[in-house]
């Protein structure tokens, strides 16, 4: 049974047609890679995950339950939105640190909040603080804990980011192009991090640029093109072989850089 | 001179009375508009059309006429027009009338302030939030606030230092500030009468304040300097 089951997406702004008809699944400890050009419709489909985006067409099931199924109304309730959105958890290409707070407080934030809400911070204050300090040592920043945001290079804040997203305990994790915003050098570290989850066996979906990066790490490799998947397969088929026309186009353009 | 040594207790005992009036006046508007001037800012930001268009028709009447005239009909319209003077005749009517009139002018004129400091938070703040699982008012409370306060601090403060000055419009209902203390010794007041200076003396009560206020003001920005 796949962790996560996506069926006919479809998402449209206006009279702009963004996802037409997606599909695809993903077993638990998977690695799936998206690509395509700008504007092809990736970034919308991680946001109709994370429910940041509400689709117009489709469902989503995570662990054979229904999270989302736009022919059944009482998936759709505003109140059950927040509870389903855990099940995800969203690295976003700006980091989208919360510039007041400490590196340590973003990621403790999120669990303080929701333990508040059930009165059982006291008890579990510890246990989250523990947590997160083990993060960061898994993504080598113990010694900037107590580090603002912008007192961090974009490398390190998108690190940051990605514990942030971790302690909540993601069943996926999605990343929306986490190296875009930076530069070479600090692309390679979190890529890092990245490519040890995937080792401890998470199950994320990568958009990237990063063509090297997506075929290495990636259990499975998704091309969309103007909305739709154009190509899915294994890695070394979709790059090593792609048998549609655009695909051939879109990863010729890259093997000339 | 001897004259002026003479008179100067007297007067400054009047003037501080009259500048503990404005003081209060001062302070109730920012009581009352802080948070009234959020209440606006929601109504304006609403994705419910009449409410924002509503809210929008306040902000325009309340912008668009001069506190002075707010502060006439506030003060008269029950009175001469409803024929029920609710605010009574005595100092303290008019202080809470003036009060009125002041908290709703200046929650207007933040209200437009707060609504640019949260329209510029980038959304990508609310979007994290959203997806760590929180609601929309601890994202609020938590993350929006205090980058919208850090924002806003610049315009706020010019503000505050103009409603320093605009209660002194609050004579038009002879409220007894500072202001009117002052003239009050040109007619006679005190046993001292036909005497200017007391007037512009007044001036200077605004300018220290001012100056304490500039200085706390600037602190407050200072401590909000540690992020970005």
């Amino acid at each position: 049974m796949p962790i996560l089951d996506v069926k006919n997406i479809r998402k449209r702004f206006g009279r702009l047609e963004v996802l037409k008809d997606i599909s695809f699944s993903l077993e638990k400890g998977e690695v799936l890679s998206i690509i395509g050009s700008s504007g092809s419709g990736k970034t919308t489909l991680l946001r109709c995950l994370n429910f940041l985006e509400r689709p117009d067409g489709g469902s989503i099931r995570v662990n054979d339950e229904v999270l989302l199924d736009c022919a059944d109304p009482s998936t759709l309730k505003e109140s059950q939105i927040r509870r389903k959105r855990l099940h995800f958890g969203l690295v976003f290409q700006s980091f989208n640190l919360f510039p007041q707070y400490t590196a340590l407080d973003n990621v403790m934030l999120a669990p303080k909040l929701l333990a508040h809400e059930n009165h059982t911070w006291d008890s579990v204050k510890q246990k989250v603080h523990d947590e997160a300090v083990e993060l960061f040592a898994n993504i080598g920043l113990s010694d900037r804990m107590s580090n603002y945001p912008h007192q961090l290079s974009g490398g390190q804040q998108q690190r940051v980011a990605i514990a942030r997203a971790l302690i909540m305990h993601p069943d996926i994790l999605c990343f929306d192009e986490p190296t875009s915003a930076l530069d070479p050098e600090l692309t390679g570290e979190v890529l890092k991090v990245i490519r040890k989850l995937s080792e401890q066996k998470r199950t994320m979906i990568i958009v990237t640029h990063e063509m090297e990066f997506a075929r290495d790490v990636a259990d499975k490799v998704i091309f969309m093109d103007g909305g739709r998947i154009c190509e899915q397969g294994e890695p070394h088929e979709v790059f090593g072989n792609p048998k549609e026309e655009r695909t051939k186009q879109f990863l010729a353009r890259y093997n000339q850089k | 001179m001897d004259i002026f040594l003479h008179q100067l207790p007297i007067v400054v005992n009047a003037l501080n009375v009259g500048f503990l009036q404005t003081l209060k006046l001062f302070s109730v508007t920012l009581l009352g508009a802080f948070p009234l001037g959020l209440i606006i800012a929601f109504g304006s930001l609403s994705k419910i059309k009449a409410v924002s268009m509503f809210t929008g028709f306040i902000i325009w009447i309340i912008r668009g006429t001069p506190l002075m005239i707010q502060l006439l009909i506030v003060y008269y319209f029950p009175g001469l027009v409803l024929h029920n003077p609710i605010w009574g005749g005595g100092e303290q009517g008019r202080f809470l009338a003036a009060s009125l009139a002041f908290i709703i002018n200046y929650a207007c004129y933040f209200s437009e302030i707060y609504r640019g400091g949260i329209q510029s938070v980038p959304v990508g703040q609310q979007e994290a939030g959203l997806v760590l699982g929180m609601t929309k008012s601890q994202i609020f409370f938590n993350v929006t606030l205090l980058q919208m306060i850090k924002r806003i601090v610049p315009p706020i403060s010019n503000e505050i230092i103009t409603l320093v000055k605009d209660t002194s419009l609050a004579r038009i209902i002879a409220l007894q500030e500072v202001i009117w203390a002052g003239q009050a010794f040109m007619k006679g007041s005190h046993g001292i009468s036909g005497a200017i200076w007391p007037l512009f003396f007044t001036a200077l009560y605004y300018l220290v304040f001012n100056g304490i206020v500039t200085v706390l003001l600037a602190r407050l920005e200072r401590k909000l300097d540690y992020f970005r």
